[in-house]
């Protein structure tokens, strides 16, 4: 039996310490794991209340990435609750297997801390990662602060493992500029926190030695289509229902209230800036200052980036008259993904919007509030003009000559 | 405990309660099956297995079926061994917590895997595996060539055989580079058990499947694994090729014990020459033409080295 940690009521913690503090209170039976900047802290911090005994699962230290991933899938697929946490090249290297996790319906758990993805190398931290896993058929949250961290790895175990849904989570944040920035994080006692998430239920466990199951099947043209048509339509219509429930479930036990879409200032907003991960509490403070200026500016953040809330959004977004879309990954060859996914999500709506996308803060360049004053400047002329008023797509921050499309 | 699988004769396998049904869309003679078949009927104990990506894999789990009356789990490519290493894994959390539905149960836990899944692209995870001392035992089907994708070459097809990647042709004798020693490798991972096995010496096969199951730690097993297919033989003479194999000592057999224990386990009576294993299969047709005979002695030669240093081996208990 796994000792108990008396835990402070507000502990001084980065978003690493938070997730692996979150991965010990639920007890993860496994956690295969390879260790790769930023993300490392969080598994280290398993084997060290491993070794410690204050978890009684098993670590198990694989070669690579892609090994901590198939590890992951075996694990699970035995029947227990498991999770490992990655970032970058190595989130890369587990792609593929990403995708057998969803496709096999297995609720595992990975915190990704986001970082840029090279060539060129760089270890710190922009969405590159957390965009290419937007296929996968993962659930995606995004946490905007330690404390985040910490309560959304609460709620993706609980929706994950919940037998109506069956799908793995991923809980991202921000490499360094949340994993490894120190900040006050509520927290819940050991009893609360599992309480909270349960006990891990299997089903089609290989464990089950009366009941043998075949994972990972081979199907062709005659079933694919209806396997991934299933999983399409479990991410598309049980799990946002599941998210919201155990939303309100968790505010009950800690009075912390998360909503499929952040909103800040939104009520009466003219014009909003959408984004995800540390820049929606940067923009949450220039949305402040600008109010007290007068200014009808508004934040909406990203929480559940997969499955995409789009009613919700459509809902947050109709009255708006001007939207900048902040994507810190590069889209490589078209408009942003937000810029997308947004326009997407409006256009079958009455909301006339003006949109434009700016693509900022890669390999971990700031994003400082002045940029953000700047993009509102954007947007209220965009407002006054009724019109496009600058490229469609600009990068923000960036050394050099200004560089934009469209 | 382990429970040890008394078997006398065929008669008595064959009537033997499967779980590998022969209900599988394998080819006619394919060597894999008859394979699986002794791995799992050596012993009595309940099995947790995984696959590869590999002809064993499309043709023994294609949904709405499947072949295995135990449970199984198959990912990709490179990673049936750290699929079941996971499985294996969970085991030992759930044991550790008292969660196992059935506790007093002990399963096995078996890995199939291709020579490409095993010598080439899953050779990494394999490696990891064997590093972490994983209470689990790996099976390489060891068929010389990428079947399932149609004859492609690996890195355990042999010098001389013509595979879609490496075809003999008018200026070319097919493969150039030699089979990679993967017993020897893994040996040297220090496992407590890694043999070299044919279907065919099914005795053999079995007895060290049941060492393998009662070892504490990784085990490799290298199973040679007649292709019809590829090796282009008629699917009624898999087992005469299998024993052309062992007699002529293409496969010698043979264990290894801890890294560094190494026992001869089948001398043949009477040693055939290399030339009548290659002549049975249409892969080295082109071998027996006169400007390639010397590839021929050049094969004989190597066989008779490595006989040669197996028997050093075992004579020194190195």
């Amino acid at each position: 039996m796994a000792d108990t940690m008396e835990l402070r009521d507000i502990e001084v913690w980065d978003g690493n310490m938070a997730a692996a503090q979150a991965l010990r209170q639920v007890q993860v039976d496994v956690v295969a794991a390879y260790p790769i900047t930023p993300s490392t802290p969080i598994v280290e911090g398993y084997a060290t209340y491993k070794a410690n005994g204050y978890v009684d699962g098993e670590f198990v230290m694989v070669e690579s990435e892609h090994a901590a991933m198939s590890g992951c899938i075996g694990a699970a697929a035995a029947g227990g609750r498991v999770a490992t946490a990655t970032s970058s090249q190595g989130f890369a290297l587990m792609v593929e297997t990403l995708y057998s996790a969803s496709g096999m319906r297995l609720p595992i758990i990975l915190n990704v801390v986001n970082r840029a993805i090279g060539a060129p190398l760089n270890v710190n931290g922009d969405h590159s990662d957390m965009y290419m896993g937007r296929d996968s058929g993962w659930i995606q949250l995004d946490a905007y602060n330690p404390q985040h961290a910490y309560d959304l790895n609460f709620i993706a175990f609980k929706v994950a493992e919940d037998h109506d849904v069956r799908l793995p989570a991923m809980v991202h944040q921000d490499g360094f500029m949340t994993s490894h920035t120190a900040q006050g994080v509520h927290t819940l006692t050991d009893e609360a926190a599992y309480g909270f998430v349960g006990e891990f239920q299997p089903m089609n466990d290989m464990l089950d030695l009366d009941h043998p199951v075949t994972h990972g099947v081979q199907t062709e043209e005659d079933w694919h289509f209806e396997h991934k048509a299933r999983q399409q339509h479990a991410l598309m219509t049980a799990v946002i229902p599941k998210i919201e429930a155990a939303f309100a479930e968790f505010e009950k036990l800690s009075g912390r209230k998360y909503n499929l879409v952040e909103t800040h200032q939104m009520e009466d907003a003219e014009m909003a800036v959408i984004c995800m991960g540390t820049s929606v509490e940067t923009a949450m403070e220039v949305v402040d200052e600008l109010r007290a200026q007068g200014i009808k500016a508004g934040v909406v953040g990203i929480r559940v980036f997969r499955p995409w809330p789009l009613e919700q959004l459509a809902e947050v977004l109709k009255n708006v008259k001007a939207i900048g879309t902040l994507d810190r990954s590069s889209p490589h060859g078209t408009v942003g993904m937000l810029y997308n996914e947004i326009a997407g999500t409006l256009f079958n709506c009455d909301t006339k919007a003006v949109l434009n996308n700016y693509i900022y803060g890669l390999g971990g360049r700031d994003l400082t509030k002045a940029h953000v004053v700047g993009i509102f400047n954007d947007l209220k002329a965009n407002v006054d003009a009724g019109k496009l008023t600058t490229p469609l797509q600009q990068y923000i921050g960036l050394r050099g000559p200004k560089l934009s499309f469209f | 405990m382990s429970e040890i699988k008394k078997i006398k004769n065929l008669k008595e396998f064959s009537t033997s309660a499967d779980r590998f049904e022969g209900a599988n869309l394998l080819c006619p003679g394919c060597a894999h099956s008859i394979i699986v078949r002794e791995v799992l009927n050596a012993t009595n104990d309940d099995l947790i297995l995984a696959a590869s990506t590999g002809c064993l894999e499309v043709c023994t789990a294609v949904y709405p079926y499947t072949s295995w009356d135990a449970s199984w789990i198959h990912i990709g490519f490179e990673n049936g061994s750290t699929a079941v290493a996971g499985a294996e894994a969970m085991y030992k959390a759930l044991k550790t917590k008292g969660r196992l539905k059935q506790p007093d149960r002990v399963p096995k836990f078996v890995a199939f895997g291709g020579d490409g899944a095993t010598y080439d692209i899953g050779f990494q995870w394999i490696s990891g595996c064997f590093e972490r001392g994983h209470n689990m035992m790996y099976v390489c089907l060891d068929n010389e060539v990428y079947a399932n994708t149609g004859g492609q070459r690996s890195s355990s097809t042999p010098i001389g055989a013509s595979a879609t990647t490496t075809p003999a042709g008018s200026v070319s004798y097919g493969e150039k580079k030699n089979k990679k020693d993967m017993v020897a490798i893994m040996a040297a991972h220090g496992a407590p058990y890694v043999a070299q096995v044919a279907p065919n010496k099914w005795k053999d096969m079995v007895a060290k499947i049941q060492k393998g199951f009662a070892a504490e730690g990784p085990v490799f097993i290298n199973a040679m694994s007649a292709c019809t297919t590829e090796w282009k033989f008629a699917p009624e003479d898999t087992i005469a090729i299998s024993d052309l194999a062992t007699d002529s000592l293409v496969f010698p057999l043979y264990e290894i014990i801890n890294g560094t224990e190494l026992n001869i386990t089948y001398r043949p009576k009477n040693i055939i020459p290399v030339r009548d294993y290659l002549g049975a299969q249409g892969r080295f047709k082109h071998l027996f033409k006169k400007e390639y005979s010397y590839l021929i002695d050049e094969w004989q030669t190597r066989v008779d080295a490595k006989w040669e240093q197996l028997q050093r081996r075992e004579e020194a208990r190195v």
